[in-house]
C-alpha cells in the first residue's frame, strides 16, 4: 500500500496534463444549451476538454468555470459561437476562476457586460477566441472582450475582439503576461495593460480602435506599480473611431486617434512597431491626469524608452484644445511623441530616434489650459534595467502546441 | 439465510427513511458525503418540509439585515452535529464545524421557490441550490441553476434566477474558498446569540460592540449604520479585498472606514457602462451623481448591482443609501 501512494500521485498529477487520461466532454448547440454547457462546466474534473460542436449555443445567463486545469474548445472562432443576445443577468458571459484553464477556437457574441473575465487564474490560455459584440462601435456595449484580472500567467495568442466600450483585450493587476498574434478593431482602447507587471505585447494587429495599445497604472487599486511592459513589432494603424465609452471611466478621456499611450508605470519599451494613420498622435506619455488621493501610488511614468519604430503619418487632426495653431506651429502635424512634462527627465522617458514635444504642464492632475507647449529636445535613453524578456510562462505554450 | 434478510430489512428500512417527511433527525452523511444529494428530503433537515418545520437540531434564526432577494422571504436554518458546538470569533463570522449546515429557503407570497444549503465537509464548504417543485412536495438539486418567471411580492412579473453552483460561489467566495456569508455575530441578535448558546450549540456568547441595526428599524435610527448594513449585507460579499470584485478596489464591509475604499471620491476602475457616465461611485451629498446609486437602480444586465440575485428594485434599500449619501457633506 505504501508502494502504491507515490504510483497514485504520479498517475493524478499525470491526469492534470496529459490529455490520455482525461476525458472529453461533447457538448452540441442547439436546446437548453445554458444548462447542458453549464452542468459540464460543474462537472468537469481537472484534466478534462470540454467540446463545444459547431453551431450558436443561445445563452441566457452567464457561463461560469471553477475548476482547475480543463480546456474548453470549440470547432473554430467562427464555427462555435456562444450567443449572448438573450442574456438576462450576470456581469459577463463566461468567468473563470480556476488555474490552468485553456479556451479556444470559439467564439462569444454580444455578452451584456464583459466577453470573458478570468479573475485569480493564473496560468490561462485564450488561443483563438473570438470576442465580438456585432452591431459595432456602441456605448452600451460591455466594456472588455477578453479580461483575465488578478492572475499570474496570462497567454493570449490569435485572438479577435471588436466592439468593447472599454478596451478590447484587457489585462489588469495581474504579472506574467503576453498578449501576441491577436486583432483588436473597433473598441474604445485596442489592448490595454493596467497596473500589471512583466507584459509582453508583441505581433498584434489594432486597428480602428480609439485608441491602439494602452499602459495604464492607476490609484486606489489592490494591485498597483505597473511596470516593466515591452510593446514590440505591433501594427498600429489607423486607430480613428470616435471615442465611445461611457463616461466616468479612463478610457473615456483617451483622444481619438492615439496609436500609444502610456500612463505612470515604470521601465515601459516601444520598440519595432509600425505606428501609422492615428491622428492625435503616434505615442503618449503622460502622468495620472485626476487628483487622487492614495500614498502608494506613483502617478508618473518612470524609465519609458521609445526606441526605433516605423513611424508614419500621425498627429495630423489631433483631438486638442488649440489643435490648429499646434498644427500651424509644427507644420501640419504634430510630432510623433508627446510627453505632458512630468516627471524628472531624462530619467522619465528615453526617446532614441523620434522627435518629440512637450506640453510642459506646471503640476500633475493641471488642466490643459496651464500647458506651454514645446518641441522637446531628444532625450537620451535611460539605462535600460530590464534584465530579462517579460511575458507569459513559456510552459504555457506547450498547452497550443507551439 | 438470517443475515441475509436482516440485511434486506435494513435496505427496506433505509428506504423507508430517506422517503419519510417525519424522520427525526439530521442526516450527517449526506451533509458529508462528497456526492451531492438529488433532493433536499435526502438531508432530513424538515419534519415538515412544506411548512419549513425543522427537525430538532436545525434552528431558525434571522439576520438583523439581510441581503434583499426580489422581495423573496428567506427562512434560514442553522445545523451543528451533535456533540459539537459553533464557536464565536468576535463580531465576524460564527466558525461552525464540519458536518454542520446552513438551509436557506426563498418563499414569494405562499410558494416556496428554492433552498439553497451550505454544507461543511471535511473538504471545506459546499454550496448547493434545491428547486421546489409546483406541487410544493419535493425540491430537487438544479446544479446548472434555473430560471423561472414569477411574480414579486408587489406584483412584479421578474425573470427570476436560481443560480447554479459557481454563481453560489462568485458570491460566497472569500480567496476563492467557500464560506458562510450571513451568520456574523453582529448581524445576529444577541438574544438569539444567548439562546443558542444556552441550547448547548455555542460555546460563547460573543462581546459585539455595535450590532447591525434591524431593517425594519432602519427609519428610527442614525442613516449611517442602517446603510452601511445594508451595504454589507447587500455587496460586501463580493466587494472585500478577498471576495469576487476584490479588483474594483471597492470595499463596502461594515468594518471598513476609510473613505475612499467605501467609494467616497472613488473613480469607477472596470465598470464600463456601469459607471453611468457618472466620475464617482459616492459622490457626497448627490446620490443622484453616484455611481453605486446608479447601480442599484438598474434592471439591466451589466450594469444592475448586485450582479446575481436581483431582477426587480429594491425601493428600501435605495431610501436609505439615497438618504445616506445626500447627508454627507459636499
Amino acid at each position: 500500500m505504501r508502494m502504491l501512494t507515490p504510483l497514485i500521485a504520479a498517475v493524478s498529477a499525470l491526469a492534470l496534463t496529459a490529455p490520455g487520461y482525461a476525458k472529453t466532454i461533447a457538448v452540441a448547440a442547439g436546446a437548453d444549451a445554458q444548462r447542458r454547457l453549464q452542468e459540464a462546466l460543474i462537472v468537469a474534473e481537472p484534466g478534462d476538454v470540454i467540446e463545444l460542436g459547431a453551431g450558436r449555443f443561445d445563452l441566457t445567463d452567464g457561463l461560469s468555470l471553477d475548476v482547475n486545469g480543463v480546456t474548453l474548445r470549440g470547432a473554430g472562432m467562427e464555427a462555435s459561437v456562444l450567443d449572448f443576445t438573450g442574456q438576462k443577468g450576470a456581469g459577463e458571459g463566461l468567468l473563470v476562476t480556476s488555474d490552468q484553464v485553456t479556451l479556444r477556437d470559439f467564439a462569444v457574441e454580444n455578452p451584456k457586460g464583459d466577453g470573458i473575465k478570468s479573475k485569480g487564474a493564473d496560468d490561462i490560455v485564450y488561443y483563438r477566441v473570438r470576442v465580438t459584440w456585432t452591431g459595432g462601435a456602441l456605448t452600451t456595449n460591455g466594456a472588455y472582450g477578453i479580461y483575465p484580472v488578478e492572475s499570474t500567467g496570462v497567454l493570449i495568442d490569435g485572438c479577435k475582439v471588436s466592439g468593447a466600450s472599454d478596451a478590447g483585450i484587457y489585462v489588469g493587476q495581474s504579472k506574467g503576461i503576453t498578449v501576441r498574434y491577436s486583432v483588436a478593431e473597433n473598441n474604445v482602447a485596442g489592448i490595454e495593460i493596467e497596473n500589471s507587471r512583466n507584459a509582453l505585447v508583441t505581433d498584434n494587429y489594432v486597428t480602428r480602435n480609439t485608441g491602439g495599445i494602452l499602459v495604464f497604472d492607476l490609484p486606489n487599486l489592490p494591485v498597483m506599480n505597473g511596470g516593466d511592459v515591452v510593446l514590440a513589432r505591433n501594427l498600429v494603424i489607423d486607430n480613428d473611431t470616435p471615442n465611445f465609452a461611457p463616461k466616468g471611466n479612463i478610457v473615456a478621456s483617451v483622444r481619438r486617434g492615439t496609436g500609444i499611450m502610456v500612463m505612470a508605470n515604470d521601465d515601459v519599451s516601444v520598440v519595432g512597431n509600425r505606428i501609422d494613420g492615428n491622428p492625435t498622435t503616434a505615442v503618449m506619455v503622460i502622468s495620472y491626469p485626476n487628483t487622487f488621493e492614495d500614498p502608494r501610488y506613483n502617478p508618473t511614468p518612470r524609465r519609458v524608452f521609445i526606441g526605433n519604430n516605423v513611424i508614419g503619418r500621425n498627429g495630423y487632426a489631433p483631438q486638442i484644445d488649440g489643435a490648429a495653431q499646434l498644427l500651424a506651429a509644427f507644420g501640419g502635424a504634430l510630432p510623433p511623441v508627446l510627453w505632458d512634462g512630468l516627471g524628472v527627465a531624462p530619467t522619465a522617458l528615453g526617446i532614441a530616434d523620434a522627435s518629440a514635444w512637450s506640453l510642459n504642464l506646471p503640476a500633475q492632475a493641471a488642466s490643459f489650459e496651464t500647458a506651454r507647449p514645446a518641441p522637446l529636445r531628444l532625450l537620451p535613453p535611460p539605462p535600460t534595467t530590464l534584465g530579462i524578456m517579460p511575458g507569459a510562462p513559456v510552459s504555457l505554450d506547450a498547452r497550443i502546441g507551439k | 439465510m438470517k443475515l441475509l434478510a436482516a440485511a434486506l430489512l435494513l435496505t427496506a428500512a433505509a428506504v423507508v427513511s430517506a422517503r419519510s417527511p417525519h424522520i427525526a433527525f439530521v442526516n450527517d452523511s449526506a451533509i458529508q458525503s462528497a456526492t451531492n444529494p438529488a433532493t433536499l428530503a435526502d438531508f432530513h433537515f424538515f419534519s415538515d418540509p412544506a411548512r419549513q418545520v425543522p427537525v430538532k437540531g436545525v434552528t431558525p434564526y434571522r439576520l438583523n439585515t439581510p441581503l434583499w432577494s426580489d422581495g423573496a422571504e428567506k427562512l434560514r436554518f442553522v445545523y451543528v452535529p451533535d456533540g459539537q458546538k459553533a464557536v464565536a470569533d468576535g463580531e465576524g463570522l460564527l466558525k461552525l464545524p464540519v458536518g454542520s449546515a446552513l438551509i436557506k429557503t426563498f418563499k414569494l407570497g405562499a410558494r416556496l421557490i428554492e433552498t439553497r444549503v451550505l454544507l461543511h465537509r471535511e473538504a471545506g464548504w459546499v454550496a448547493l441550490p434545491y428547486q421546489w417543485n409546483a406541487a410544493q412536495t419535493e425540491a430537487r438539486l438544479v446544479l446548472a441553476g434555473a430560471r423561472l418567471d414569477l411574480t414579486t411580492p408587489t406584483g412584479q412579473a421578474i425573470s427570476y434566477a436560481i443560480p447554479n453552483k459557481n454563481q453560489c460561489k462568485e458570491c460566497h467566495a472569500l480567496s476563492g474558498k467557500v464560506v458562510p456569508i450571513g451568520p456574523k455575530a453582529r448581524n445576529l441578535a444577541a438574544a438569539w446569540l444567548t439562546e443558542w448558546q444556552q441550547s448547548g450549540r455555542l460555546n460563547a456568547v460573543p462581546a459585539v460592540s455595535v450590532h447591525v441595526p434591524l431593517w425594519e428599524q432602519r427609519e428610527r435610527v442614525p442613516v449611517a449604520p442602517a446603510a452601511r448594513g445594508y451595504l454589507d449585507a447587500n455587496c460586501a460579499h463580493c466587494h472585500n479585498p478577498a471576495g469576487s470584485a476584490s479588483n474594483s478596489g471597492l470595499d463596502l464591509r461594515w468594518e471598513q472606514h476609510d473613505p475612499v475604499k467605501i467609494g467616497i471620491g472613488k473613480r469607477p476602475v472596470a465598470a464600463g457602462r456601469g459607471s453611468g457616465g457618472l466620475e464617482f461611485d459616492i459622490k457626497p451629498g448627490d446620490p443622484a451623481h453616484s455611481i453605486l446609486y446608479y447601480r442599484m437602480a438598474s434592471l439591466e444586465g451589466g450594469v444592475s448591482m448586485p450582479e446575481l440575485g436581483r431582477a426587480s428594485l429594491d425601493p428600501d434599500g435605495m431610501a436609505v443609501v439615497a438618504r445616506w449619501i445626500r447627508g454627507m457633506k459636499r
